[in-house]
């Protein structure tokens, strides 16, 4: 018996889709251990985004929903997660290693006296134990651990955990109380968010991926979006891109930026670093536009086209925008 | 400001597709690759030094940078390497890297903040060898700081600084007082990302990490190095994750030229077969349709 505790990801009002791929894990882990799986969602307003948890198989929604938690500061949120998780006998703490999972679980690990299996990519259970999979050397290799402490906290790379189908039922819910900050929070305070505007799928859920390099310079938006949009895909960009200010750094694609594996990730004008290479070579089909024929970007690229990226580009889009004209016409009779 | 900075070297992570596994695939084999400084390492020095100098006046050091690494006597070029680019002092606790994991380096390094009591440490985000993201948190909780995650922006003020995290979605602002722990992220080497309270806001550095000229090299090697024992800093250092196996990821099958644009929207169609059959696609187009009507106050289409 192992009972799993999911650390929800709750911010501006609504639970983050990350956190399917989380509970999509301690299906897994909870399944093949025998146990079951509990979601912990804190934050001020929790108990609205508690409502959609509930229908995903949970043997409970833990609340902790506290005006303190307004704004996450990991000061704030470790006591109640590490209460919570001790109180509970959970042998397995686990979130997606969002931002927000990267911040916060270390620290827990820490407080709990557990191994800490980070960003894994795989868990599989040998006996009663479980193995988990984790990407190393900017994706480059595999390593197969394993923890050795009672309580185990591991954080899952989201583009590797599909996320988690709704199971059906109604999760019961149940109040918990919020533990003091630790004494760190009395040295820190949150300023401000500065969001970055998104009409478009975000990187992590995107089943399509147009990635910019710095070759597209100002004109990154003007080559790259119209062809997102008839593809109706994310929008990424190398770290070069974002270094010099053609995309925001919230675009970036790679080991230390966004992790992704869509059907069809597009990458123009990327040279393609062992960096960028590690963000996007699970996807499906790459294709590589560049107009270096030795671009390493070749290498990984299913396709790839030799070409000036501002003619072959907008050419591209022109020509997928064509072959799909009938589509909205075909799809109603289907 | 005394800061604390602790380093690790890493297999060149430019080649780092030329790892191999070892036989018994126990281990990861690096042999043939060089040792580097982990870069968000560089990045994390580059920060201190920005923070205890006047960009106009870097010689000047105002304030204390101290380097840590742990790692067998090897690492000690590691060191080196950052003492002669402007740290005043360093430290190498002596481990094997094998016999290491995130919690036994925030351990030592715990012990390490209790003797020099640093204003701040400031290290990456992550090392890019196991890519684990995981030391300076846990460091925080060992010793009950405020931590700072994935900074990119850092500005010292009267009372503390003021620093910009890159989280998913956007740059959050936040305010800490020291001590504090900063972890830190590509973007703090910009050409203004980093502001001590006595270099003019006008300044702009060159973007990166600064190198060391040969005189400084020179001065170097007579800069103090500190030896200490991983032992007598943790006593019992037992590992809580241990790797069983390593594997190389599958080779991607060598992928063909496409002649034209035409030849690659054919072939995504009818070999990838990714352009097909994207019911998702025709309704969004209908949505975009029902949206355009409707912005020309033409509301027939709205039953979409």
């Amino acid at each position: 018996m192992a009972d799993i505790l999911v650390v929800a990801e709750f911010s501006e009002g609504t639970v983050k889709k990350t956190t399917l791929s989380a509970i999509a894990f301690a299906r897994t882990a909870a399944s093949g251990l025998g146990g079951s799986f509990s979601i912990l969602i804190l934050g001020a307003g929790a108990s609205a985004g508690a409502v959609e948890l509930a229908s995903y198989g949970a043997k409970e929604i833990l609340v902790a929903d506290n005006a303190s938690l307004k704004d996450y500061i990991a000061e704030r949120y470790h006591p109640t997660v590490v209460a919570v998780a001790k109180e509970g006998g959970y042998s397995v703490v686990v979130a997606t290693a969002s931002s927000f999972g990267k911040d916060l679980l270390p620290r827990i690990a820490m407080a709990l006296e557990a191994g800490f299996a980070s960003d894994v990519s795989g868990v599989s259970v040998n006996g009663n134990q479980l193995v988990y999979k984790r990407p190393m050397f900017a994706g480059n290799a595999y390593g197969y651990c394993t923890v050795t402490t009672p309580i185990q906290v591991v954080t899952v790379r989201q583009s590797e955990f599909s996320p988690a189908p709704p199971a059906g039922g109604t999760s019961p819910q149940q109040t918990v109380t919020t533990t003091a900050a630790s004494a760190g929070d009395a040295r820190i305070s949150f300023v401000s968010f500065d969001q970055v505007k998104m009409t478009r799928p975000t990187l992590g859920e995107a089943k399509v991926v147009v990635s910019g390099g710095r070759a597209l310079k100002e004109q990154f938006n003007e080559i790259l979006n119209p062809l997102a949009d008839v593809l109706g895909a994310g929008v990424g960009a190398s770290r070069a891109a974002c270094d010099a200010g053609y995309a925001p750094s919230d675009y970036q694609v790679g080991q230390t930026g966004k992790i992704v594996a869509p059907q069809l990730y597009i990458a123009v004008g990327i040279s393609g670093a062992i960096q960028h290479l590690a963000g996007m070579k699970g996807s499906k089909t790459i294709v590589a536009v560049n107009k270096d024929p030795e671009a390493p970007i070749f290498q990984v690229a299913d396709y790839g086209l030799v070409a000036d990226l501002f003619q072959a580009v907008p050419e591209l889009t022109k020509a997928i925008q064509a072959s799909k004209l009938l589509q909205p016409v075909s799809c109603l009779f289907f | 400001m005394k800061i604390l900075v602790p380093l690790k070297r890493v297999a060149d992570p430019d080649n780092a597709n030329r790892i191999k596994i070892a036989a018994g695939a126990a281990s990861v084999d690096t042999a043939g690759l060089e040792w580097k400084p982990n870069p968000f390492d560089e990045y994390a020095l580059e920060t201190a030094l920005r923070l205890t100098e006047n960009g106009a006046t870097p010689k000047v050091r105002v304030g204390e940078v101290v380097v840590v690494t742990i790692g067998p006597k090897e690492a000690d070029t590691t060191l080196r390497q950052a003492l002669a680019t402007g740290a005043d002092r360093a430290i190498r606790v002596d481990a094997n890297d094998e016999h290491l994991d995130g919690t036994l380096v925030a351990r030592a390094l715990e012990r390490i903040v209790a003797d020099e009591k640093p204003d701040l440490v400031v290290m990456g985000k992550q090392a890019v060898d196991g890519d684990a993201n995981q030391v300076g948190q846990m460091l925080a909780q060992r010793l009950d700081w405020p931590q700072v995650t994935f900074v990119a922006t850092l500005q010292e003020e009267d009372a503390g600084l003021l620093v910009g995290r890159e989280v998913d979605g956007g740059v959050i602002t936040m305010r800490v007082q020291l001590p504090a722990i900063i972890t830190v992220d590509l973007r703090i080497v910009s050409s203004k990302s980093v502001r001590s309270k006595i270099t003019a806001a006008t300044f702009a550095y060159n973007d990166g990490v600064r190198f060391a000229a040969l005189p400084a090299i020179m001065q170097a090697k007579k800069k103090p190095l500190a030896e200490l024992k991983l032992a007598d800093l943790v006593p019992n250092p037992t590992l809580r994750i241990q790797y069983q196996k390593f594997e190389l990821p599958p080779a991607r099958k060598a992928g063909i030229r496409v002649v034209d644009v035409a030849d690659l929207v054919g072939r995504l169609k009818n070999e990838a077969k990714v352009l097909l059959n994207d019911k998702a696609y025709g309704l969004s187009l209908l949505r975009q349709l029902r949206i355009k009507q409707v912005g020309g106050e033409q509301q027939w289409l709205t039953f979409w």
